[in-house]
């Protein structure tokens, strides 16, 4: 192990015990409005968007940064601790959650967003990138309404009105997005990504992705992995290639330039872009991403 | 497979991967001399010390201006040059020794760059630029690589004399008024802006390997300067030949394929090279033992 990974490592080891001290002070801030805790900042915005002013949701792992390595500060155990309502993901998503939870000494529900949709299987486990595919982002909007309901029965009636709204407008882009995809031939919908999150999506609108990365985020590459994308998209005739938000763009952009393909720009996979950005709200991250496909792909 | 297809096709057919040998063949241009005066000078280590001093600056750089080569690069630059400057400043006014304070201020640096790095949104990104992906060389990182090896091998023949002097008679330089220190500062600067252009296209631990193993590597086979920095130069290209064939056909990754190879060529020559080998050394007890 690298030096520096092992001293991030030991950070997170002591920011757990840190957490472990401070937790027990923190339930005793005032209990006004209901808290949401979401796991990561797409969730957060959805639990924002169905509870409005009702809750104050703050998010575990914030915007940009990576879900898959998130590494646990006493600020965030504390957060858990004075929660009323925690969301997460699930299907194995926060792998670090559990373990936080019994730290911070946190007794209320947790609600997995993804509870009773039908996961893909990806190596025998399930994938559980399913907010990318608007059909699926409806079971989360729905799981989320009736938790938040069950935390705060006086707001149902709110709740309900506000998911509705939110369902109508994940619908209406929906629609939008086959509809614009129609010019584009089935056979045609290939395009190569640096990660692996957006199998969901590929399903959803019949699009073929390819991964460059028999390699993971951090480890690099051989040559001969890279030769063989590059083949491999002069051989099947991949339209577009995109970056993802968290890995190393300057290969992609060589891999492109190589094989003939369009470099489709950014697609937003784990994280939210910070405020202000083309991708701070989920609702806008499916937007951007689909555009940014739709037009990548346009003929 | 042909033997065209093992040794040459790689390169012909991707693009990728002749920009990633011309890469390292500027790298070993410029690297190679300015680590055969590192090993003569006796500052093998400072190179690694360097590469870690790195670190802050190009945090800074990446904290400041995101994903920017340039930035980072320009951080970089300024981290290390601040941290050998100092170094050799205190080595001056104190009785403390270069090596002593270079040591202690790598490693603060170090400290720094974890911590901002730790501060400033994922580590990933960076790990990626700090261990290299000699694959990826764009434009820009290829002219900076260029311009280095360029300004380094002119910079070398003005300084060369008076450098290679102060290596084996300090003493003798000072004695005869010779620009001692200002050819040491100048000798640092070559060596950041070496590490700084490596890390561009090798990651800075993988640069340093890349300068120094072929540098060492040299000493069994030459002795005078000139042919030292040759040796090594042509040292430095083979390894990067051969690593990046290595990572091509065997599926490896291609940083460590190449510094590796340069530790394999070290093996071998500590075993069978011209001078002062294990295998020079029996042949000369023989020849001895049969006068």
């Amino acid at each position: 192990m690298h030096p520096l990974r092992l001293l991030h490592r030991c950070r997170a080891v002591t920011g757990l015990i840190f957490g472990l001290l401070v937790a027990p002070l923190a339930g005793a801030a005032d209990n006004a409005s209901l808290r949401v805790v979401a796991s990561f900042s797409i969730l957060a915005d959805m639990v924002r968007e169905v509870a409005g002013e009702a809750a104050v949701v703050s998010s575990l792992v914030g915007p940009n940064a990576d879900a898959h390595a998130f590494e646990p500060s006493p600020a965030a155990v504390k957060q858990l601790a004075s929660a009323d309502l925690v969301v997460v993901n699930g299907l194995n998503f926060e792998g670090w959650l559990q373990r936080m939870v019994r730290i911070s000494g946190y007794r209320g529900p947790v609600v997995e967003a993804t509870k009773g949709l039908r996961a893909r299987a990806v190596h025998g486990a399930a994938d559980p990138h399913a907010w990318h595919d608007l059909a699926h982002a409806r079971t989360y909007v729905v799981n989320i309404r009736d938790a938040l309901a069950a935390a705060a029965p006086s707001q149902a009636a709110v709740f309900q009105a506000r998911a509705a709204n939110y369902l109508q407008r994940l619908e209406e882009l929906d629609q939008r997005t086959r509809a614009g995809l129609q010019a584009v031939a089935q056979a045609q919908r290939k395009i190569l990504t640096s990660h692996d999150a957006f199998a969901y999506l590929g399903e959803a609108y019949g699009i073929t992705l390819l991964s460059p990365h028999g390699w993971t985020t951090g480890a690099e590459p051989s040559a001969g992995q890279v030769a063989k994308v590059i083949r491999q998209i002069r051989a099947q005739q991949v339209r577009a290639l995109f970056v993802e938000n968290i890995s190393d763009p300057r290969l992609i952009q060589r891999i492109a330039a190589e094989s003939g393909a369009r470099v489709g720009g950014t697609l937003y996979s784990d994280a939210l872009s910070p405020p202000g950005g083309p991708a701070d709200t989920y609702l806008k991250l499916m937007a951007h991403n689909l555009n940014a496909i739709r037009a990548a792909l346009a003929p | 497979m042909t033997l065209h297809e093992l040794l040459i096709q790689p390169f012909t057919e991707f693009g990728f991967m002749k920009r990633s040998l011309v890469a390292c063949l500027a790298l070993s241009l410029g690297g190679a001399p300015v680590g055969t005066l590192l090993v003569l000078r006796r500052m093998s280590l400072m190179g690694d010390a360097m590469s870690h001093a790195l670190l802050p600056g190009a945090a800074i750089g990446f904290a400041l201006a995101g994903f920017s080569l340039a930035a980072m690069g320009m951080g970089a630059f300024v981290a290390a040059l601040g941290v050998a400057l100092l170094a050799g400043w205190l080595s001056r006014i104190t009785s403390q020794k270069e090596d002593a304070s270079f040591a202690a201020f790598y490693l603060i640096a170090l400290a720094a760059g974890v911590m901002i790095i730790s501060s400033h949104g994922s580590p990933i990104d960076l790990m990626h630029v700090l261990f290299g992906s000699v694959l990826a060389v764009d434009d820009d990182a290829l002219i900076t690589v260029a311009v280095v090896t360029t300004l380094t091998l002119a910079l070398l023949a003005v300084i060369y004399r008076p450098l290679v002097t102060e290596c084996f008679d300090p003493g003798f330089l000072r004695a005869s008024g010779g620009p001692g220190a200002a050819v040491h500062l100048l000798f640092l600067l070559l060596v950041v802006l070496n590490l700084v252009a490596g890390f561009q296209a090798l990651g800075t631990l993988m640069a340093v390997g890349l300068m120094m193993l072929p540098a060492i590597t040299a000493r069994f086979w030459a002795q005078d300067v000139g042919r030292l920095s040759a040796v090594a130069c042509g040292l430095s290209l083979l390894s990067a030949w051969s690593g990046l064939l290595l990572s091509y056909h065997c599926e490896l990754p291609s940083g460590p394929s190449i510094v590796l190879t340069a530790g394999g060529l070290y093996l071998l020559s500590l075993l069978v090279g011209q001078r002062d080998s294990w295998l020079s050394r029996r042949l000369a007890l023989r020849a001895h033992r049969v006068a």
